[in-house]
């Protein structure tokens, strides 16, 4: 009887032990969840708010008094378009010639008989470790280069990588030899083994180092700080939502009684709202990309750090 | 790279002078690939290097290297406070720099790594999946779209202070964005944030080349979920976690400098400065530009950065661990 007993409890916590862990487990990952997306989400809220009610503050996941006109407002400066234009085009620009330039590279440091390899790899991944630093890299875009307040400040000092060389070198390195050898034996030179041969196998790393630079390159917002910032022709979309950052500081710090003249003066938008809103289009295209995203960085992360 | 391949290159074209320069004319192709881009790499690399002859120098940018005073070290003596400056300006934003860096470096590595432990416990394919990509989303966004969302989060309206007071944990909502002792645990978290998913990757991927055959002999002999995770799970991700243990001491200096210059305001600024904004106030559209001081903070930051990254390497060849360099 007492055995029974002993057995079933016995049974009953193992079983407990078997389920506690897994529900606990999905319960900690849901609330990680719902804290990554909550902030997100606060934002939207706040964007689609009327901005003195949104002055009060305490929105959650919904806006407590819907409202457009902070895009409305958003949507007819014309800064918005310049600086999305700009984005753009640099995004685009900087990821064609970063893959071009760090796809052929990295075919030639993967080639085991060219002399130049070692030589080259050490100069290349010693930048990784070693760096000028801020100051001096600035003196040499601005002073020697001269290439402030042009659009060529973003694209020029940004065009190669080492961490994204490695990652393709990697890639390149395991495919078979035995199809740069019998090209080669049929008198393909090194382009064409590199056109026709490497570059379609190497479509999926590619992508990943694409997405890589173009995330990048959409997100910088320092360079633009640099070197463009006297150029408002030049200015990116990450910084024309910096240059809000600072205006809501600056008004955070007059505190109340700024906020209490808006709510009299009952103005439907406010800096609060905009810079969400903003904050909420400079998002949109990170989110619209961010499927074709997953697919391949998980691939590029592991081939990258693991054997870099 | 192995041993192997390179006899049979060597056999193949035996390296003497002529020899050599044959084979490099014949190499142009790869030549011409991969010639520019050194020069390139040179050229922004390695060329601004020069530019540390400025942290001896009284430099005029107007002048030049060429046309600026040398003046020994005072540069370097003014940083370290036994000049004209004062004294604890520099040892400011350096304790700060250091502070964040290990708050980083620990908050993140102890994430990462629990949830990295969490996901692998999972057995449900899609709920792993949507957790993670969900995780993954914040390192996509830029620093300054977090600190637009965290100024909202954090504000003392915020959700974060409506949340602690219904709580009953403070009365008066925490001004979190305007408080000093405050900023570099906000840094964490929000860092936390924004990387904790991304970060575990590397752990998950090490967890995934752990043998099954581990986690069966470990049950048989009466390992429990916990036992297991302790004596198989953690032994198995240890050398990726030495390795980036180094990668990031080499970085203890890089506290980052998005988040605290676009984050920092007047009231929190003897806690917020970090060495990098301490060399940009010295020098870019700053009021009092002292050139020489700040490439001089600058490469004292390098220069701690390679002494460091060389020490954790040495520390873990000595323990027979894998090493970097």
């Amino acid at each position: 009887m007492i055995d029974k007993a002993i057995a079933t409890t016995h049974r009953k916590s193992r079983l407990n032990r078997e389920w506690a862990f897994p529900t606990v487990n999905v319960v900690l990952l849901v609330l990680l969840m719902f804290l990554t997306l909550y902030p997100v989400i606060n934002t939207v809220a706040y964007s689609f708010n009327d901005g003195t009610d949104a002055l009060r503050g305490h929105i959650g996941l919904w806006p407590r008094k819907f409202s457009l006109v902070s895009y409305k407002n958003l949507l007819s400066k014309p800064e918005l378009y310049q600086s999305a234009k700009i984005t753009v085009l640099k995004t685009i620009l900087t990821t064609i010639l970063n893959l071009l330039i760090t796809g052929m590279l990295s075919f030639t440091l993967s080639c085991r008989e060219y002399v130049l390899r070692k030589f080259i790899t050490t100069v290349m991944v010693l930048t990784m470790y070693v760096n000028a630093g801020l100051i001096p890299n600035y003196l040499l875009v601005t002073k020697t280069l001269g290439l402030h307040n042009t659009f060529w400040a973003y694209i020029i000092p940004s065009m190669f990588s080492c961490f994204n060389m490695i990652i393709i070198r990697t890639y390149i390195m395991g495919l078979p030899d035995a199809l740069v050898e019998s090209a080669r034996i049929d008198g393909a030179g090194d382009f064409r083994v590199y056109w026709q041969i490497i570059f379609p196998l190497c479509t999926p790393v590619l992508a990943t180092v694409a997405l890589f630079v173009a995330v990048g390159s959409w997100n910088s917002w320092f360079d633009t700080y640099l070197y463009n910032s006297a150029e408002p022709d030049l200015h990116t979309l990450q910084y024309f939502l910096k240059m809000q950052l600072a205006t809501t500081q600056a008004q955070a710090n007059k505190a109340k009684a700024t906020v209490e003249a808006l709510q009299a003066a009952d103005v439907s938008t406010t800096p609060v709202t905009i810079r969400c809103a903003t904050t909420v289009i400079t998002t949109v295209p990170i989110l619209i990309v961010y499927p074709f995203l997953q697919r391949y960085f998980v691939t590029g992360i592991a081939l990258g750090s693991v054997k870099g | 790279m192995n041993a192997a391949a390179q006899k049979t290159d060597k056999g193949l074209m035996p390296i003497s002078k002529k020899g050599l320069l044959r084979t490099l004319a014949g190499q142009w192709q790869l030549m011409l690939m991969s010639v520019p881009v050194l020069l390139y790499v040179l050229l922004f690399n390695y060329f601004p290097m020069r530019g540390w002859i400025a942290a001896f120098q009284d430099f005029n940018p107007r002048i030049g290297f060429s046309g600026s005073k040398f003046i020994g070290l005072k540069n370097f003596i003014d940083l370290f406070g036994f000049g004209e400056l004062p004294p604890d300006e520099f040892l400011i934003v350096f304790r700060n720099t250091l502070a964040m860096s290990l708050i980083n470096l620990v908050f993140g590595t102890v994430s990462s790594i629990l949830l990295a432990i969490l996901l692998n416990e999972l057995r449900i394919k899609w709920f792993k999946r949507t957790v993670q990509t969900v995780t993954y989303l914040p390192h996509f966004l830029s620093m300054v779209i977090v600190v637009s969302m965290a100024q909202n989060i954090f504000s003392t309206e915020g959700a974060v202070n409506d949340f602690i007071m219904s709580l009953g944990l403070v009365k008066e909502p925490v001004f979190w964005l305007g408080e000093g002792k405050l900023f570099w645990w906000l840094v964490g978290v929000i860092n936390v944030w924004k990387e904790v998913g991304w970060s575990a990757i590397i752990y998950i991927s090490a967890m995934t080349s752990i043998d099954p055959c581990l986690y069966e002999a470990a049950s048989i002999d009466g390992a429990g979920r916990f036992a297991r995770i302790l004596h198989v799970t953690l032994p198995g991700i240890k050398s990726t976690f030495v390795i980036l243990l180094i990668m990031n001491i080499g970085h203890l200096l890089e506290a980052g400098f998005d988040i605290q210059y676009l984050m920092g305001n007047p009231l929190v600024r003897d806690y917020s400065r970090t060495i990098d904004i301490y060399v940009l106030n010295y020098s870019v559209g700053a009021a009092k530009q002292n050139y020489g001081l700040a490439i001089a903070a600058g490469m004292f930051k390098s220069v701690v950065a390679i002494i460091l990254l060389f020490t954790a390497n040495f520390i873990a060849r000595r323990l027979n661990e894998n090493t970097l360099v």
